[in-house]
């Protein structure tokens, strides 16, 4: 307690002095509103994720800012509700010359703010959740599922685990088990594993564990008398760690269970022991130490300035999570300044364009030390994803460790279809008229 | 001696049940309306209509409508957000399902659907009593927000289990922007609320307060037991219903089933709680004070300088603080707090 | 057959972990009359303080817990005399909602204190099934849940000899039955509630131990207050024995539903099934299986 303490007071001494230094800051000035949440179920991921934005932040600034135009932010304490957290994007909106882009990190205020955005021309990213068929943005111009979505991640597993067996038709007649959070979030992909089981002939049993899923006998044990050949996890917060401990208890290997991104970070598998040994999840960060941690260790901790209460989760799943989407933000601004003007601040209409034409490829990852971190992203008026690319991670007892060397791409086409499909019903459902926004 | 309502006689029975006897009140309402309908929509910016009032009033509403059923009827309830989610999830499938349905209609309908939801779950109200009666409330909340999510039908086969919230047109007008929805928010709102007050000063609101003080004797008395506490059930559900479909097309917009969840329900408790049992004022009050209170806290705590890590456990800290020295203070809630003001402003000088 | 009974035992297993958690709340409810919205932040404040003493202190397991334990028992005197003290005699619903305003407290001061991190907590205990049974009988029963049921069990009959055979049991049973007789009579009720709520406080640590190890030290040990509520209702917010009982009956009832009629229904049903059956339970004893039975007089 001494040591977090003494952060503590370190934290707010540094606080204080940048929230005095940002009052005499200049004018040219990006503002990004943070609704973070740093109490509450899911606390933990919300101090890794929002303090990688912030580190982030803090080293294109130490670097001299986006061409000069250094990028503020203020944190709003959400508590991960969807009322508490449309009060802090109203709040926020409008500060600091207006947001440019936001993050809920949320699915309850993602979709309560997803009306508001269009209105106020504020880009909302919601990586890797929320809405899957929100990619196509001739319906959903505001906002950006980057990198990856639900369905995309489930078709990924599908063929990661057809790999496993050693090639997509021996999955024939195997038994996969989707145990998951029964909530919208947790019935999201059920489209997409239908689909595959159709396709591919496996059978598929859904096994649903009430919120919070502190208690999983009862699936478990179903789960032992169906031993399947696979298990997905579906989970979140609490749930997972659950899962792996009582997989470990009825004897089921870790090795066959495949979670979700949600359940694929530090917080979910140190619970759980050494019960989470071999257990794998999907990604779409590759774990590891990359130029751009050694920087934020250098430039931002060197200087007192980083975010994190604990120097060991730097490079954490959350935190690393927080920098990818920091990354995309700030890309998107470059290259909204390279159109409409170098060194200026750019509206909300503007990074908006410049989400809509990101492209990262391995040689801009490579100059933003971060290649392999995150799959090449390259977004368009069709496109607001951008990459669909997952990766497989392994706990080791210690450390996440990628699994699979490249990145695993499900199919797409297939994907593409179902995001058509479902975004038509919903701009049918709101009248709208599917078109791309003019640049 | 700030103000007196000596000199104001009722001389007829007319006078004798108005709403407000007194004039003073008259005057202070009438005034509170112009600010609320004419002053407000000129003045506030759309962060006050869209993140404080509107919320603000739609979860007096739903307030109003659980003081209703524990206030004045005595029954505990933990339900409430499950209500408005039936509330909410009618009113969409009516919108989406009957062609050319307005939108008022479809509130409406949406209430009397939580109705019906809460006559059911009341049943069990005839024999259970108190805290036992309130946690096993919690039996609807927990299967309602199933059912909506178990079945597709309730969200048209959306793939990610929401809804959306239609256009709220009225007679070929818009309620679009958030000032707009404010007046709509605020019209209901007045609305029930002046039905909710007519309706505790009647016979059935009488009944209520008779079974609420002491059931036995209530129907001892002769009144039927049966009928006056599954009317509040409904009364309270359709009111419930009604704010939980105003949440879902004036504040949110896109719904999913878990944002009426218990948490929800809870807050409405703090709020008929904080705000003062049994009163129409209270529940407003209450509303006040668990919405604005955090956002006030944020506030000052923000401006503190301290790292969010510690603002954010902070704020809880104090608001949890908050919550157990108003109670101290004044155990009855706010709006007995309002009475006891008002009292003393009507004596001042004099202590008696 | 072997699959019913193995999932009835586990249920069983799992109920005694839901009687832990609510024998918390009946031994406050009983005493002062208090529904202890807290008892939840209780659970997580205390597994919160042996971990993190733990992990940022160095100390050992059989060191942090006498310290927490001293830590919950001063929590216990300290909400006596600040909240509950000036809230003598109020109506129930006004303590219930102090009770909230404390959670949030407690909440806040948990995560202020001890950083927002998820923890481990390793009892020594392990989670796995037994041998000697698995080979026998074939079926799955685990270690960690006997050892918690033992605990559970320990815990109950030392609360029982305390209320039974000491001087503070004694006044601790007058004043639940009556507090101004027992007041009457001499009883310094403050002292005893300040005793139940310290007692209620060792309680939650002891949840919050076993569940800790079983979930891992985070916020979401708030939840397990949860599962404790139809125990409640079913057994009787004024029993120790109701607790008991009524966890062995949602656990098994809850387990068995949800693997023999959930497949049915789409599954997931745990989450309510519990409270639809202590509702059928109460519409015939209205006071749970063994409370005490109301008797209401005009």
């Amino acid at each position: 307690m001494k040591r977090h303490i003494t952060r503590l007071l370190a934290g707010t001494v540094v606080a204080a002095a940048t929230a005095i230094t940002s009052i005499t800051a200049s004018a040219q000035e990006q503002f990004v509103p943070l609704l973070s949440y740093r109490v509450g179920p899911y606390a933990s991921g919300g101090s890794g994720i929002f303090g990688g934005v912030i580190d982030y932040f803090n080293l294109v600034n130490a670097q001299g800012g986006i061409n000069g135009v250094k990028i503020t932010w203020e944190e709003c304490e959400t508590e991960y509700n969807a009322a508490r957290g449309v009060e802090c994007y109203e709040r926020l909106k409008k500060k600091g010359g207006g947001a440019t882009v936001v993050e809920p990190l949320s699915t309850g205020i993602a979709y309560g703010i997803l009306d508001r955005v269009a209105v106020d021309k504020v880009p909302m990213t919601t990586m890797g959740y929320g809405r899957s068929d929100a990619a196509n943005g001739k319906v959903f111009p505001y906002v950006f599922p980057l990198i990856t979505n639900y369905w995309n991640q489930a078709a990924g597993m599908i063929k990661y685990l057809g790999e496993q067996a050693g090639g997509m038709d021996k999955l024939k007649g195997k038994k996969i088990v989707h145990l998951y959070h029964d909530s919208a979030y947790g019935k999201e992909p059920f489209p997409v594993f239908e689909a595959y089981e159709k396709q591919l002939g496996f059978q598929l049993i859904k096994i649903p564990v009430a919120h919070p899923g502190n208690e999983q006998n009862s699936q478990w044990l179903q789960i032992r008398r169906e031993n399947p050949d696979y298990v997905i996890l579906w989970g979140w917060g609490v749930m997972n760690a659950v899962a792996i401990k009582t997989a470990a208890r009825v004897g089921y290997p870790r090795e066959k269970m495949l979670g979700v991104w949600w359940a694929g970070s530090e917080e979910d598998v140190i619970p759980a022991g050494d019960a989470a040994k071999g257990y794998s999840t999907m990604t779409f960060n590759t774990p590891g130490n990359y130029p751009v941690l050694d920087e934020i260790r250098k430039k931002v901790y060197g200087a007192g300035k980083g975010n994190l209460a604990d120097r060991d989760r730097i490079g954490s799943v959350y935190h690393m999570r927080g920098i990818t989407a920091a990354i995309l933000w700030t890309e998107a601004i470059r290259k909204a300044q390279d159109k409409y003007g170098k060194g200026k601040v750019m509206t909300g209409e503007q990074v908006r364009w410049g989400l809509e034409n990101l492209n990262l490829d391995d040689k801009r990852l490579r100059e933003l030390g971060a290649l392999g971190m995150l799959p090449p992203v390259k977004t368009s008026c069709e496109d607001h994803e951008g990459s669909g690319a997952v990766k497989v991670q392994t706990w080791d007892g210690k450390a996440w460790k990628a699994v699979t060397p490249n990145w695993v791409i499900g199919d797409r086409a297939m994907i593409r279809r179902m995001v058509e499909e479902s975004s038509a019903k919903y701009a049918a459902e709101k009248k709208i008229t599917p078109a791309c926004l003019p640049g | 001696m700030i103000y007196r309502e000596a000199g104001q006689f009722k001389t007829s029975y007319l006078e004798d049940g108005q709403i407000f006897p007194i004039r003073q009140d008259r005057i202070a309402v009438a005034l509170l309306l112009l600010i609320a309908f004419v002053v407000i929509p000129l003045a506030a910016t759309p962060y006050f209509f869209s993140a404080i009032l509107i919320p603000f009033l739609i979860l007096s509403l739903a307030a109003l409508g659980l003081n209703i059923l524990t206030g004045y009827a005595g029954q505990l309830s933990l339900g409430t957000a499950a209500f408005m989610a039936v509330g909410a999830f009618a009113s969409y499938n009516f919108m989406l399902r009957v062609e050319g349905m307005p939108v008022l209609l479809a509130f409406v309908l949406g209430g009397i659907c939580a109705a019906a939801v809460g006559i059911v779950f009341g049943l069990p109200s005839l024999r259970i009593r108190g805290f036992y009666l309130a946690a096993s409330t919690l039996a609807t909340q927990f299967f309602v927000v199933w059912c909506l999510t178990k079945v597709p039908w309730f969200t048209n086969y959306s793939s990610s289990g929401v809804i959306t919230a239609q256009q709220v047109e009225i007679l070929g007008f818009t309620f679009d922007t958030p000032a707009r929805k404010y007046l709509l928010v605020l019209s209901i709102v007045c609305l029930l609320a002046l039905a909710a007050k007519n309706m505790v000063r009647s016979t059935v609101g009488r009944s209520w307060m008779a079974v609420r003080d002491m059931d036995v004797a209530a129907e001892v008395i002769g009144f039927r037991l049966m009928r006056t506490k599954l009317t509040a059930f409904a009364v309270s559900s359709f009111y419930c219903g009604v704010a939980g479909a105003l949440y879902a097309y004036c504040y949110l917009g896109t719904v999913e089933p878990e944002a009426y969840n218990l948490d929800l329900s809870f807050r409405i408790l703090f709020m008929i709680i904080i705000g003062g049992v049994g009163s129409i004022l209270g529940s407003f009050l209450g509303a006040g004070f668990i919405v604005l209170l955090p956002i006030l806290l944020s506030f000052i705590v923000h401006a503190t300088g301290l790292p969010n890590q510690v603002t954010s456990n902070l704020e809880l800290m104090v608001f949890g603080a908050l919550i157990i020295f108003f109670l101290i203070v004044e155990p009855h809630g706010l709006a007995r707090l309002w009475q006891i003001g008002k009292e003393k402003l009507r004596l001042w000088p004099f202590p008696h | 057959m072997q699959f019913f009974f193995e999932v009835l035992i586990a249920g069983l297993l799992s109920g005694v972990m839901y009687a832990l958690v609510a024998l918390g709340f009946v031994l406050i409810f009983k005493a002062s009359g208090v529904f202890n919205f807290a008892q939840g932040a209780m659970v997580f404040l205390a597994a919160l303080t042996v971990a993190g003493l733990k992990d940022e202190f160095g100390l050992s397991l059989w060191a942090a817990i006498p310290v927490a334990m001293v830590v919950m028992i001063a929590l216990g005197f300290l909400t006596e005399r600040v909240v509950l003290r000036p809230l003598v005699n109020q109506h129930d619903i006004t303590l219930f909602m102090a009770t909230i305003g404390l959670t949030f407290f407690l909440e806040g001061l948990a995560q202020l204190v001890w950083g927002s991190n998820v923890r481990k907590l390793e009892l020594g205990i392990e989670d796995v099934p037994f041998e000697a049974i698995m080979e026998s009988t074939g079926m799955l029963v685990s270690q960690f849940d006997v050892v918690a049921a033992l605990i559970c069990g320990a815990l109950v009959a030392v609360l029982a000899l305390i209320f039974n055979k000491t001087k503070i049991g004694r006044a601790l049973r007058a004043v639940a039955d009556d507090h101004q007789a027992a007041l009457s009579v001499g009883i310094p009720l403050q002292h005893v509630w300040g005793v139940v709520w310290a007692v209620a406080g060792i309680v939650a640590l002891v949840a919050g131990l076993l569940w800790g190890a079983r979930n891992g030290v985070q916020f979401a040990l708030t939840f397990v207050a949860l599962k404790a509520l139809p125990v409640l209702i079913l057994g009787g917010f004024t029993s120790v024995p109701g607790a008991i009982v009524g966890g062995l009956i949602i656990g098994a009832s809850e387990k068995l539903a949800e693997v023999f009629i959930g497949p049915y229904v789409g599954g997931g049903i745990e989450g309510w099934f519990p409270y639809v059956l202590a509702l059928v339970f109460l519409l015939v004893r209205p006071e749970g299986l063994f409370g005490e039975k109301i008797i209401r007089r005009i």
